[in-house]
This record gives C-alpha cells, sequence and structure tokens, in this order.
C-alpha cells in the first residue's frame, strides 16, 4: 500500500509538445483515483508516466515516499492493466497470470497455486487452461485484473479498462471493479474519457485538459461544483447549460430575462461583466405557467431517458439569435412539442462563471507568469 | 446455348490437362528415371530395379555430400533466425531516421551479393579472410545473402506485434532479452518458421557459392556432387543423376511436410484477433 505524489511533472515530447505540463498532485493510500479528460488531454501520458513507460522530462514521482522517477517499470511495485489487456495470445490463463511470479523467479508449482487462488477468486477457475483467445470479453477483462493482482503490487494502474467491453458489460464490471478494489485495499490510478464511468467509481478524480489539471475533487465536488465551463461541459451525462449573462447593477440578464444576482457573487463582480449562467438540466425544473424567474421558450425537444425526459427549450437571446437550454422532468409530465414553457433554476445551484478566461466567479484568477511553469520550463 | 457452355467446358478441362502435364512430366521423370535400368530423358514407366541406388553407393562422395548439405542448410538457418530475429526486433522497435530505407536498400543489395556478378570479390574477399574451402565461409556467405529478406519478412510479423504485450511485460519487470524470448518470439513463431524453412531450402538448393568456394570434394554438398556424375565417355550419367535427385529432393519435401503441419506457414504479419 501506498500513496503517490507527482511534483511539478513535465512530460514534453520531441517536437515541443507538452502531453503533462507541469503538474501537481497527491492521490492517497488505498484511494480509487479517476483522470478524466478529452482524448489528448494527456491523461495516458500521465498514467504511463507513473508506470515508467515514459520517462518524464522534468519533474519527481514518489510511489509510497520512495522516489521512483528514473526506476525501471518493473522496479516500482505496480501492476498495470491495458486497454486491449495485453494477454499473452499463446499463454494460457494460467501461465499468463503466473508469468509476472515467473519474471520474479518464484518456483513453477508456487507461481501456479497462487494462479488458481486469484483465478478463483475472480471466478475464473473453469478457465484456467483456455488461451485468452477463447475468452469472451469480460473473461479476458478479468484474467487481464487477475494477473494484475497477483502480483499483489502497491499501486494498480488501470488505462481504460471497461472501454473494449460492450455498454451492459461495462455497467457490470464497473460495480465489479469497484468491489475488488475495496476489497485489495490497493491505490488505484484509473484513466478514463467517461465522464458516467469516473463519477460512479472514483473515490476521488483529476479532470485534465492539455497537460493540466483543471479540477479535482470528489465526484459530488467535481459534479456539483464546476471550477470552470470546460469541466462544466465536460461533466453530467446531460450537457450542462451555460448561457451568456452580463451583470446589471444587482441583477444578471441571462437572455431576455432579469435575475437576482447571487448575494454571495456580489462582492466579485462588477456592473456591466460579461459572465456564463449555468445550470444542470437536472436542477432545473420546468413550469407551463410564466414565472418571472424562468427562461421562456419553445418546447422543440423531448428525450424519453426512461424515468423521466430531458425537454429542450428554444429560448429567445438578446441578439435575436435562438439558444437551446434543458431541463428534466419527471415522467409523466411531458409538454407538447412547439407549447410554451419556462426553465426555472433552483438559485442555490446555480453557478456563475467569468466569460473571459472561464473560471468560477469569485475564485482566484491564475497569473500568467504561473511559477511552476517557470520552474519547470526551459 | 447449352452445347456451346459444354463445348466451353470439355475445352477448359482439356487445356488444364494439357498444362498438369505438362508440368507432371519433370516430376514423374523424377519418380520413375531412378529405377530405370537405361534411364533418358524421356518419361515411360521403368522396369524396376535397384541398380542405380548400389550404384550411388558406390560412389564415395555421394552419401557425405547430402551430410554436407544438412551442415550448410541448418548453419545458414540458425544464423539467419537467431540475426535477423534479434535484427527485426530492433528494427521494429526503435526509431531510427531512415529505417525503411536502409532495409530497402539491404534488401535490393543482397540480391546482388548471392548473385553471380559479386561472386569475385566474395571470392576474393574469403581468400583474404582464409576461409577458401571452409565450409563456414560458404554458410557465412549464404546467410549474408539470405538475411536482408529474413529480417525484411520478420520484421514485418514483429510490427503486428502490439506494443502493450511488451509494456505489460516490462510492468512486471521483464528484461528486453526475457521479453523477445517469452513474448515476441512465440507471437511470431509462424513467421520464423516460415524464414528457417526457406533458409534450409535455399541453402540446400544453392550450387554456386558452395562450387566456387570450396575446393575438395569431401566438403562439397549434393548440388556440386551432383554436377561430378557423368560416365567415362564424358555423357551425363543419367543413372546416378536421377537416382540422387530423388534422395536430394525428398529431405526438402518432408521438411515442408512437417513444419507445414506444426507450425503452418505465413508470409504477413499480425496476429489474428
Amino acid at each position: 500500500m501506498a500513496d503517490i505524489e507527482l511534483r511539478r511533472l513535465v512530460k514534453e515530447y520531441p517536437g515541443g509538445v507538452r502531453a503533462v505540463d507541469g503538474l501537481d498532485l497527491t492521490i492517497a493510500d488505498g484511494e480509487f483515483f479517476a483522470l478524466l479528460g478529452p482524448s489528448g488531454c494527456g491523461k495516458t501520458t500521465l498514467l504511463r508516466s507513473i508506470a515508467g513507460l515514459e520517462t518524464v522530462t522534468s519533474g519527481r514521482i514518489e510511489i509510497g515516499g520512495r522516489d521512483v522517477t528514473r526506476l525501471a517499470p518493473g522496479a516500482r511495485d505496480i501492476a498495470m492493466v491495458f486497454q486491449d489487456y495485453a494477454l499473452f495470445p499463446h499463454m494460457t490463463v494460467r501461465d499468463n497470470i503466473a508469468y509476472p511470479l515467473r519474471i520474479k523467479k518464484m518456483g513453477k508449482d508456487e507461481r501456479h497455486a497462487k494462479a488458481e487462488e486469484t483465478a478463483e477468486g475472480l471466478s475464473l477457475g473453469a478457465l484456467l487452461d483456455r488461451r485468452p483467445g477463447q475468452l469472451s470479453g469480460g473473461q479476458q477483462q478479468r484474467a487481464a485484473l487477475a494477473r494484475a493482482v497477483a502480483v499483489r503490487p502497491q499501486v494498480f494502474l488501470f488505462d481504460e479498462p471497461l472501454s473494449n467491453l460492450d455498454a451492459r458489460l461495462r455497467l457490470e464490471a464497473r460495480t465489479f471493479l469497484k468491489r475488488l478494489q475495496r476489497e485489495l485495499g490497493v491505490t488505484t490510478v484509473f484513466v478514463t474519457h467517461d465522464q458516467a464511468e469516473a463519477l460512479a467509481m472514483s473515490d476521488r478524480m483529476a479532470v485534465m485538459d492539455a497537460g493540466r489539471i483543471r479540477q479535482i475533487g470528489t465526484p459530488t465536488e467535481v459534479f456539483q461544483r464546476p471550477t470552470s465551463t470546460f469541466v462544466a461541459s465536460f461533466i453530467g451525462s446531460t450537457p450542462m447549460n451555460l448561457l451568456d449573462a452580463v451583470v446589471d447593477r444587482d441583477t444578471l440578464r441571462v437572455a431576455d430575462v432579469t435575475l437576482p444576482l447571487p448575494a454571495a457573487a456580489r462582492p466579485h463582480v462588477r456592473d456591466g461583466e460579461q459572465l456564463v449562467f449555468a445550470a444542470r438540466p437536472e436542477y432545473m425544473t420546468f413550469r407551463t405557467e410564466p414565472d418571472p424567474t424562468g427562461l421562456e421558450g419553445v418546447v422543440a425537444i423531448v428525450e424519453n431517458m426512461g424515468v423521466g425526459s430531458l425537454v429542450s427549450l428554444e429560448v429567445a437571446g438578446p441578439t435575436d439569435a435562438t439558444r437551446i437550454v434543458q431541463v428534466t422532468v419527471p415522467e409523466g409530465q411531458e409538454p407538447e412539442i412547439g407549447s410554451r414553457g419556462w426553465a426555472v433554476a433552483a438559485p442555490e445551484r446555480v453557478l456563475l462563471y467569468r466569460r473571459d478566461d472561464g473560471e468560477l466567479v469569485g475564485s482566484a484568477r491564475s497569473d500568467a507568469t504561473d511559477p511552476v511553469l517557470a520552474a519547470a520550463g526551459n | 446455348m447449352r452445347v456451346r457452355a459444354v463445348v466451353g467446358r470439355i475445352g477448359f478441362y482439356v487445356l488444364i490437362s494439357l498444362i498438369t502435364a505438362f508440368m507432371a512430366i519433370p516430376v514423374l521423370w523424377l519418380l520413375f528415371a531412378p529405377f530405370d535400368r537405361t534411364p533418358s530423358l524421356s518419361t515411360s514407366l521403368p522396369e524396376w530395379t535397384w541398380q542405380n541406388f548400389t550404384g550411388l553407393l558406390a560412389n564415395p562422395y555421394a552419401l557425405t555430400s547430402l551430410g554436407n548439405s544438412v551442415l550448410l542448410a541448418l548453419g545458414s538457418m540458425v544464423l539467419v533466425t537467431v540475426l535477423g530475429a534479434l535484427a527485426a526486433y530492433a528494427l521494429s522497435r526503435v526509431r531510427i531516421p531512415g529505417r525503411d530505407g536502409l532495409l530497402y536498400a539491404l534488401l535490393l543489395l543482397s540480391s546482388i551479393v548471392t548473385g553471380t556478378a559479386a561472386m569475385v570479390p566474395i571470392f576474393l574477399l574469403m581468400f583474404e579472410l582464409n576461409l577458401i574451402d571452409s565450409q563456414l565461409g560458404v554458410v557465412l556467405v549464404l546467410s549474408g545473402g539470405l538475411l536482408p529478406a529474413a529480417i525484411f519478412i520478420l520484421k514485418d510479423f514483429m510490427d503486428g506485434t502490439p506494443r502493450s504485450y511488451e509494456e505489460s511485460a516490462r510492468v512486471f519487470g521483464a528484461g528486453p532479452l526475457q521479453i523477445l524470448r517469452d513474448i515476441v518470439l512465440p507471437v511470431v513463431r509462424p513467421g520464423i518458421a516460415t524464414i528457417a524453412v526457406w533458409t534450409v531450402v535455399n541453402g540446400w538448393g544453392n550450387f554456386l557459392t558452395p562450387f566456387i568456394l570450396l575446393r575438395s570434394p569431401e566438403k562439397s554438398p549434393a548440388a556440386v556432387v551432383l554436377y561430378t556424375f557423368y560416365t567415362e565417355g564424358g555423357q551425363a550419367n543419367l543413372g546416378l543423376i536421377s537416382a540422387f535427385s530423388l534422395l536430394y529432393s525428398i529431405p526438402v519435401v518432408a521438411m515442408y511436410v512437417f513444419v507445414n503441419r506444426r507450425y503452418g506457414f505465413r508470409f504477413h504479419g499480425g496476429i489474428k484477433r
């Protein structure tokens, strides 16, 4: 068991592309940690750097208080599960699971016993003599997990562990993986581009973009209080409503509606400042009666979501441009298409962002001469 | 319409039969002539005799030459597969500028190196190296000529092996040679088998290189000894030649069958997933 410390980590590829850009991160012992971000944000590079498969340009990686920055992958006491599982096609499941133990020079009987014990725990007992090609996707994934578990490492690294499974299996595997991690209590870092996966499985998560961490926190924190419009638009299965807004003395003009400016935001904004008004569809209610605090619009689309529906309202903007506001409505209250409706945001759930840098109103502005960057740079 | 179709069919089969017969006649000669009392260049049913084979046994160099052929073929096979696999692995995994150009150039040059055009410089080189009349010298020249093509084909196989296999093994602490032995080589085994057989066949059938580089008849391989079967009158001794040709071809056919059963041939890389 061990914690992971990353200090001012930089990974620069030849040609000057910074996949990881002066990154600081501490992952606690036993934590299930998700690295989330769009493709190309550097999350996989970061994971591979922790594994030692990439040599970092500068910075420091510690696992369990031990500096492993320059150590070979095999000396870091980690186990990694790859996106394609990387099971060796010419070996049986038993030999696959036992292979890392063979590298560690464990005797044949001992390592086979250990492989069988681990496989039994992951209900692979009946498949030990099969080759990976004869296994289903879910079984291959469990075999790859078993191979990682059998090593008893200090840290697990999972690279998109669920993306090769079909949708149904992915949900099962999610629960399974979370329970396995809880039982073993091993510090785990996993990479995903699926925000639902990160929210569902992780204890804490980091949202990455362009080699930097944009927000770090528990799934609840990140979901309820995204610190930037980037995170706000990335998290949530229904995209967050982001509408341009302008401060007008004590009020906020959003689209054609004037709403009271939240008291908490008042000290941080100037009159006439351009903001972004943000509210999740789940935190808004749909009214058929006129409501002064609601955004008025015409129902354009109703999408059935099983429990309830997602209603898209076309709201007239100040410059004639219509914009879409989405609201979830409970089962049985779906409006007619073409009818008028008002989307009312719960005031305590509304978030305001500065339009210029996309950060939460009231947050400190990031300085142009970031000390971390200056130290890591050329 | 029907009649035309039938006639067309018949014509097609006649054509195929003619082509088949044309191809089959040399093979039939190889099967029948050795057992013929007076073999000629025409193919006819023999009167079954072992006379040609007993004549072959009386020749002092016939059987040892088959042994020499085995030595040369296996020697170059071992050298080409071992060096070829190592080089292909390295070339597949290391990024160096102009790598593909280098490979193409090597491939192009190799056809010249073993070819007739380079025989004089090769002879001089071997002479300077004191490798004239040495089987090692023949093995080296043969291997040198075959290696580029072997590396080229094996590299394609290695390219088809997902990197995640090796990275996975690396994370578990395996070193480069361990990875090559435990993961990469088993995965590219069909490629290795193909290269091994191809090298053996090339070494087994090569005439020019041993003919020029070897002096003593007791070191000569079968391909060279076959060339010395003449009657006193200077005529080709068809009895000995046909019997020896049969013995000479059996090992190659046997090996093809065995390797194909065991490993299966493939000339392209990649793994079925």
